[in-house]
């Protein structure tokens, strides 16, 4: 984490031109370090993908100049840029492999294109998918691999060039939690077994916890804030910050410095009565900061988050009444979640 | 029964084999060069979009309209007027080389249309992947559009061919040989019924085997089909 691989200043990029125009990016200053996972974060629509773009200039941005490993990607010719983009590879949200290939034909592609020998374009096509844990599949045709192989195999095309950069375009939107995690942590694996920097560009905040260390959110084609993901998901700054942050609008630590306690349904009767009968029972009265549960067969699962009362004799008995109901558990959290 | 099958096939059985011959070798030939002209025009057609890899907008809007032209007029009267044409090209305005050239220049801008409707079912994001990666426009036609549509251009070239088959009985109404001649010459001018029967059906079990063939190989050939 020393220079810069990606410098992006004043960047413009409309769509358009005159009344229908379309201000998709607007002065945006990045910088994305050698070796980090930064994570650019925003609602739809928010220009990431454009964003992401023109970093390979897939996108031409409409202004600002783009730098990644010291080359400004603005100016290069057709030709230049085409060499460029061997440094900076990407992965997408739809996978985007050739249907018509197989898993190894897949990760052999790029090399073909720059003209790699077929026998050693293959060895080291076997050696990627071994790598993203995939080398018994090496004949298999996309059709025939699930969402997260797919996106294996797209990981293993993606570094055969031995990219500085590895963009990631939504790269786990298509796929379930579980499989999401184990995407997330190959990337992880891969930052810090290669050294490779990771871009990633997602609308889940939790892709950003789990891999980033840093984060850009993007609202509207600006850059509303930049930081360490620690920074943002304890202190956001914005408006679009907290609103990612607390997708819930629960905020903690902006709630009364009551005890707050999570309580956790297992299966038990319905919630309410719980609150109602903590009332009732013990006179005491509890906030209900914000609830996600759910209502099977009459049974009550899910979480539920209660601010206690600021007297500390009122909240441990409310805290003891609460531990004494069956199916139940109970947790006290922080000030910051 | 019998003996009147025997008897028909003794009179005119040499005749619809060498109509079968004459008129298999017109629709290959000319489906051949049909291609080799229609091919890149459909690829010139499909990249120069204005969202192709190689926006032409000016390049696109004549080719479709040389294309459209191409695609308006009916075979029988493309055929005659470009008669001149094509005894200047190979050297005789009738029999099978004769007609190769008018089903040639009927079918390539047909073709065109089928090749650009094929590499058109190309996931975008497939070509911008191979963008990604620094891929040049011809590595993008040569390695992504041409093999990703390979199903589909099979399938287009079956129509193009059976489109071709029907062409040539026309051809044959001018005097190009083939089956459609027969029908015409024997079938019609002459009454043989029997011969416009035989005919037909010849051409309906040709339909039947190249379309059957070509969805087959189609299917085969098509690894999202697992």
């Amino acid at each position: 984490m020393s220079l810069p691989i990606i410098q992006i200043q004043h960047l413009n990029k409309t769509f358009g031109t005159g009344e229908a125009a379309v201000h998709a990016l607007e002065d945006i200053n990045l910088e994305v370090q050698a070796g980090e996972i930064f994570g650019i974060i925003g609602l739809s629509g928010a220009g990431k993908s454009t964003l992401v773009r023109c970093m390979n200039l897939l996108e031409r941005p409409t202004s600002g100049s783009v730098v990644v490993d010291g080359k400004d990607m603005t100016k290069l010719s057709v030709k230049e840029l085409r060499k460029a983009r061997k440094d900076i590879s990407m992965i997408f949200q739809s996978f985007n492999l050739l249907m018509q290939r197989t898993a190894l034909d897949n990760i052999c592609f790029p090399l073909e294109l720059v003209g790699t020998p077929r026998a050693k374009a293959v060895a080291r096509a076997k050696e990627l998918l071994d790598l993203v844990g995939l080398g018994n599949r090496a004949g298999a045709y996309p059709a025939q691999l699930s969402g997260g192989q797919k996106q294996r195999v797209a990981i293993a095309r993606a570094l055969a060039t031995d990219p500085k950069v590895l963009l990631c375009d939504e790269a786990t939107s298509a796929l379930d939690p579980t499989t999401t995690l184990s995407i997330l942590d190959l990337l992880k694996e891969l930052n810090q077994k290669l050294g490779v920097t990771v871009v990633v560009i997602t609308h889940q905040m939790n892709v950003i916890e789990e891999i980033c260390h840093r984060v850009a959110i993007l609202d509207h084609g600006v850059v509303a804030e930049q930081d360490t993901v620690e920074e943002i998901f304890s202190n956001p700054k914005t408006d679009i910050g907290r609103q990612l942050v607390y997708p819930n609008g629960v905020r903690i630590d902006q709630l009364p410095p009551a005890q707050v306690i999570r309580v956790a349904f297992n299966g038990g009767s319905s919630y309410e009565p719980l609150i109602a009968s903590l009332a009732i029972d013990c006179g005491v009265k509890v906030n209900i900061l914000g609830a996600d549960t759910r209502n099977m067969d009459g049974k009550a699962f899910g979480t539920m988050l209660l601010g206690l009362p600021k007297d500390p004799k009122e909240a441990g008995k409310a805290l003891d009444y609460i531990k004494s109901q069956p199916d139940i558990t109970v947790e006290e959290v922080s000030g910051h979640a | 029964m019998l003996e009147t099958i025997s008897q028909f096939w003794g009179q005119y059985g040499g005749l619809l084999l060498e109509g079968t011959r004459d008129t298999l070798i017109m629709v290959f030939i000319s489906t051949l060069f049909a291609y080799v002209i229609g091919l890149p025009l459909g690829v010139l057609l499909s990249i120069t979009q204005p969202h192709g890899i190689w926006p032409h907008k000016w390049l696109n809007r004549i080719l479709g309209w040389i294309i459209n032209v191409g695609r308006s007029l009916p075979f029988i009267i493309l055929m005659i007027a470009i008669m001149p044409f094509t005894k200047a090209l190979v050297g005789t305005k009738i029999g099978v080389p004769g007609a190769i050239v008018p089903l040639v220049v009927s079918a390539a801008p047909f073709i065109a249309r089928m090749v650009e409707t094929s590499l058109a079912e190309v996931d975008a994001g497939v070509v911008e992947a191979a963008q990604s990666m620094g891929a040049s426009n011809l590595q993008i036609v040569w390695k992504v559009y041409l093999p990703e549509a390979v199903p589909s251009l099979i399938l287009g070239a079956s129509i193009s061919i059976i489109t071709l088959l029907g062409y040539t009985a026309i051809a044959g109404a001018v005097g190009a040989g083939g089956l459609g001649d027969l029908a015409v010459r024997y079938g019609y001018q002459r009454r043989v019924t029997s011969m416009m029967v035989v005919t037909v059906i010849f051409i309906i079990i040709l339909v039947q085997v190249i379309q059957s063939v070509f969805s087959w190989l189609s299917t085969k050939l098509d690894k999202r089909l697992r």
